[in-house]
């Protein structure tokens, strides 16, 4: 019924010609749409050259030492591999595309709050990218020292750190920016009647990592703007050897990458909130216990980032309380687990692609959550600390977990970004080679840990052999599987069948206006008087 | 099957610790994974074609908020006592002290005596004290489930009881630059008679296992000067086949002309003598253009500096 009422309506975003047209119409469009697939396109792009780098980095691993590169490109590679799909792709995450794109219109608004300031964020963000891939390319060569930059080793190496961190220092200001942005648009953009306890979780989940992107980055450039102080006056905040400490280099650096976990997370949780509800076509369970726990996630998750540091010598003490509040931070996800899958339970279950991947992120971020409360024990990460298990662990997290999150929230919200559905068939065939190949892999990565394979190693010890094929090869069947999804998605933007306005029988508010939305969302700005999720009513329509 | 040896008395606790939150772990995956698909079949459109709308139940949310954190903090509670156990070392273990460098580590007993390779005695506790001189490097042994960070300037320290004699792997875990995938070593168990023999015997003692075994029979025969450079690692950067690596190769590097890179400019050197003693002693003063600054000072005698120097001059 919406959808004949918007007909006459103005055009929707994609078509809208404004001050300019063609390319420049996107690049200096504040529209909260336009922005937020100026992230979807960049990011992905991104994404894919981190994979590349990933792709190449496995395929070292199948010989133990005769290699095709050399040590030095190989610790070049996870260096870029780490910056690229942390800075560039999960950061942002779901947050820069969702949360611009769904976020004003789910809350009744026509924009976010600061739409330059949006815009600026992008400029920001690109800026940050571009100046990464310079650093690849000048000094004496590109950064070697892990996603990480751990002092002193990224104060004394050679390469073009100096460059590398001065890229993710810009990063940090896109991501400040948004945050001061979505927190502003959810309080004072809900529409009428939404209070927050009528507000659908994934601005919940949007609120939480908002503010912990306002409180958490301004560490990580405090602390980056340190290490070049350092590399470029020998300052000796850092370096030992002129009287620094380089543990206090690792806990500045996790007080902001710790919540960066959770910045990367909590918008998943907030869209496979959305998700279940949609194709269960029922109200959430405990929602309130779900809102809870992303605000309880967003405050515990900012008090353990020395987890990361239980061998570097921290006091006894420390560590114990550390291990303890890692504990209790555990405790709002599974919360949320089990609210997801008592959800399901007597819903009218309609079996669509984004459930099969919602579904898929409930499996992997549990096998992620629970490897991490095994570190989290302290007599475990002496061990498992600084190995595969890690990898396997925080891609388990973060791949598993956010990227699956992604995949969904992107084939849930696709019809209404592009007005067009793909088809269904490739996204399940897709989701076999994705699904299963990403087990090989990173499973495989857990069982080399506990065999006690160190991370960042160029050539590998005989007995870690085996396992490093296997996942190697599951490499290759979980990228056939990335191509086939991305690869049909692209085409369906293009040549996709039209889609209706609301294809899934939602009920927030995103999915009472056409796909693609018009210029402004709402030709009236919707009243709202039902909790989020109710279904009671349209069930029968 | 030899998955991953376990050889100390640490690791048979850590490993004890690990069986059961694994079990834990398991139980709930599977649970809560049937309950999805179980969900996902019996109340799929077709057989459930309307929804009941539950908003929630609040007995069953506290229950699943108070059981997993009662379980969460048992599993902190056993992490905890077991590492407690594992940093209070008894006072009649022997301190070693534990040096990291790139890319090599040493180990200094008590006497003063100096290795390469760690010797420790059956069912005897030993404490290491970890340091490095560089910069953060991380002294693993798998077989005892046992970390360390070397940090330089610090001291961190561990303990372990080994339980089986044999020959375990030591690896690094902190990214240290090019060469941090071969800064490895062994620990090797030995019984007491075995060590006693050798750390109370005359300098030049035969070491508790023949030392010839330590050196890969791939280099058997090799020059005696590549046998010092090997574990100092040269190697990793330097060719000497005449292929560029992360430096430039020793292959027909002598009398050759080069432009270095220094603090005040560019400048143009001859490579003698001189010239390969210096970049061997102080290797950040004068960097061969277009190779990234990154050698680290490596302590090297008098006399295998001369010899290393003498090769070099050789290989033409």
């Amino acid at each position: 019924m919406s959808t004949q009422q918007h007909t006459t309506a103005e055009p929707n975003y994609l078509e809208y010609d404004g001050k300019h047209n063609g390319l420049l119409g996107w690049l200096l469009s504040t529209d909260h749409k336009r922005v937020a697939i100026l992230y979807l396109v960049s990011m992905v792009t991104f994404f894919f050259a981190g994979v590349s780098a990933g792709f190449v980095m496995r395929l070292v691993q199948l010989t133990p030492f005769h290699k095709m590169i050399t040590a030095q490109t190989y610790n070049a590679l996870f260096t870029f591999h780490g910056v690229v799909m942390i800075f560039l792709f999960v950061i942002p995450g779901l947050n820069a595309v969702f949360g611009n794109f769904v976020l004003p219109i789910i809350l009744g608004a026509k924009d976010v709050q600061f739409p330059r300031l949006n815009l600026a964020s992008w400029y920001f963000f690109i800026g940050g990218a571009l100046i990464a891939v310079i650093a690849l390319f000048t000094g004496n060569g590109p950064p070697d020292t892990g996603w990480s930059f751990y002092a002193p080793f990224s104060l004394k190496t050679g390469t073009n750190v100096t460059l590398g961190v001065f890229a993710a220092f810009i990063l940090g200001f896109s991501s400040m920016l948004t945050g001061i942005n979505f927190v502003t648009t959810i309080h004072r953009l809900r529409a009428p009647g939404m209070t927050f306890f009528k507000m659908p979780l994934f601005p919940w989940a949007v609120y939480a990592t908002s503010w912990m992107q306002i409180l958490a980055t301004p560490v990580l450039a405090v602390t980056l703007l340190l290490v070049i102080l350092e590399r470029l006056f020998g300052i000796g905040i850092f370096d030992p050897a002129k009287g620094g400490d380089p543990v206090l280099y690792q806990h500045m650096f996790w007080i902001y990458s710790h919540p960066a976990v959770y910045i990367m997370i909590l918008p998943a949780m907030g869209a496979i909130s959305e998700i279940l509800p949609t194709f269960a076509q029922r109200t959430i369970f405990g929602y309130k216990a779900i809102a809870f726990s992303s605000i309880a996630i967003a405050g515990f998750g900012s008090l353990v980032w020395a987890h990361h540091m239980f061998t570097s010598g921290m006091s006894d003490f420390g560590n114990m309380i550390f291990s303890l509040l890692t504990m209790v931070v555990a405790v709002p996800s599974a919360i949320k687990v089990f609210n997801w899958v008592a959800t399901l339970y007597k819903g009218s279950i309609n079996f669509q692609p984004p459930l099969l991947y919602a579904l898929s992120f409930i499996f992997l971020f549990c096998i992620g959550g629970m490897t991490g409360v095994w570190q989290g024990a302290l007599a475990l990460d002496i061990h498992l600390h600084d190995t595969y298990f890690i990898v396997g662990h925080f891609h388990y997290v973060m791949f598993g977990g956010t990227g699956f999150a992604f995949f969904a929230a992107l084939v849930y919200w696709f019809p209404k970004m592009f007005g067009r559905m793909y088809s269904n068939t490739a996204m399940y065939v897709a989701w076999f080679p994705m699904f299963i190949g990403f087990n090989m892999l990173y499973f495989t990565m857990l069982i080399l840990g506990m065999q006690g394979m160190p991370r960042r190693y160029y050539a590998h010890l005989p007995q870690y052999h085996l396992a490093h094929v296997v996942a190697t090869v599951g490499s290759w069947i979980m990228i056939s599987g990335l191509l086939i999804f991305f690869g049909s998605l692209l085409h369906a933007v293009f040549r996709g069948k039209k889609a209706g306005s609301n294809p899934w029988h939602a009920v927030t508010l995103e999915w009472s206006v056409p796909s693609p939305p018009p210029v402004e969302n709402f030709d009236e700005v919707p009243t709202v008087t039902h909790e989020p999720y109710h279904f009671a009513k349209e069930a029968g329509s | 099957m030899n998955f991953l040896p376990k050889a100390s008395t640490f690791a048979t606790q850590a490993d004890k610790l690990f069986l059961q939150i694994f079990v834990l772990s398991l139980v709930f995956l599977v649970f809560i994974t049937a309950l999805m698909i179980y969900f996902v079949i019996k109340y799929s459109k077709k057989r459930h074609p309307k929804a009941e709308q539950i908003e929630g139940h609040t007995l069953l949310e506290i229950t699943w908020t108070v059981v997993p954190l009662l379980l969460f903090v048992a599993i902190f509670y056993y992490g905890w006592t077991s590492y407690d156990y594992a940093r209070r070392a008894p006072r009649d273990a022997m301190v070693v002290k534990v040096t990291g460098r790139q890319w090599t580590w040493s180990f200094k007993y008590p006497n003063g005596k100096q290795t390469d390779k760690l010797y420790a005695v059956l069912d005897r506790p030993m404490k290491l004290d970890v340091n490095s001189v560089d910069i953060l490097h991380g002294f693993y042994i798998p077989a005892f489930r046992l970390k360390a960070d070397a940090v330089p300037g610090r001291t961190n320290t561990i303990w372990f009881q080994p339980t089986r004699l044999g020959t375990y792997d030591i690896q690094c875990t902190v990214i240290c630059g090019v060469n941090h995938s071969s800064m490895l070593s062994h620990v090797e168990v030995v019984r007491e008679k075995e060590f006693k023999a050798w750390y109370f015997g005359p300098e030049g003692a035969p070491e508790p296992t023949a030392v010839a075994a330590l050196a890969p029979p791939e280099h058997a025969g090799e020059p005696e000067a590549l046998a010092l450079m090997r574990p100092r690692g040269c190697l990793g950067c330097h060719s000497i086949d005449g292929k560029p690596m992360v430096g430039p190769t020793f292959r027909g590097l002598y009398g050759k002309q080069e432009e270095v890179v220094t603090k005040t400019g560019l400048a143009r050197v001859t490579m003698d003598d001189e010239r390969l003693r210096l970049a061997i002693l102080e290797p950040s003063r004068e960097v061969v253009r277009g190779y990234p600054e990154q050698m680290p000072v490596v302590p090297i005698g008098d006399d295998e500096l001369n010899r290393v120097v003498a090769y070099i001059k050789e290989l033409k």
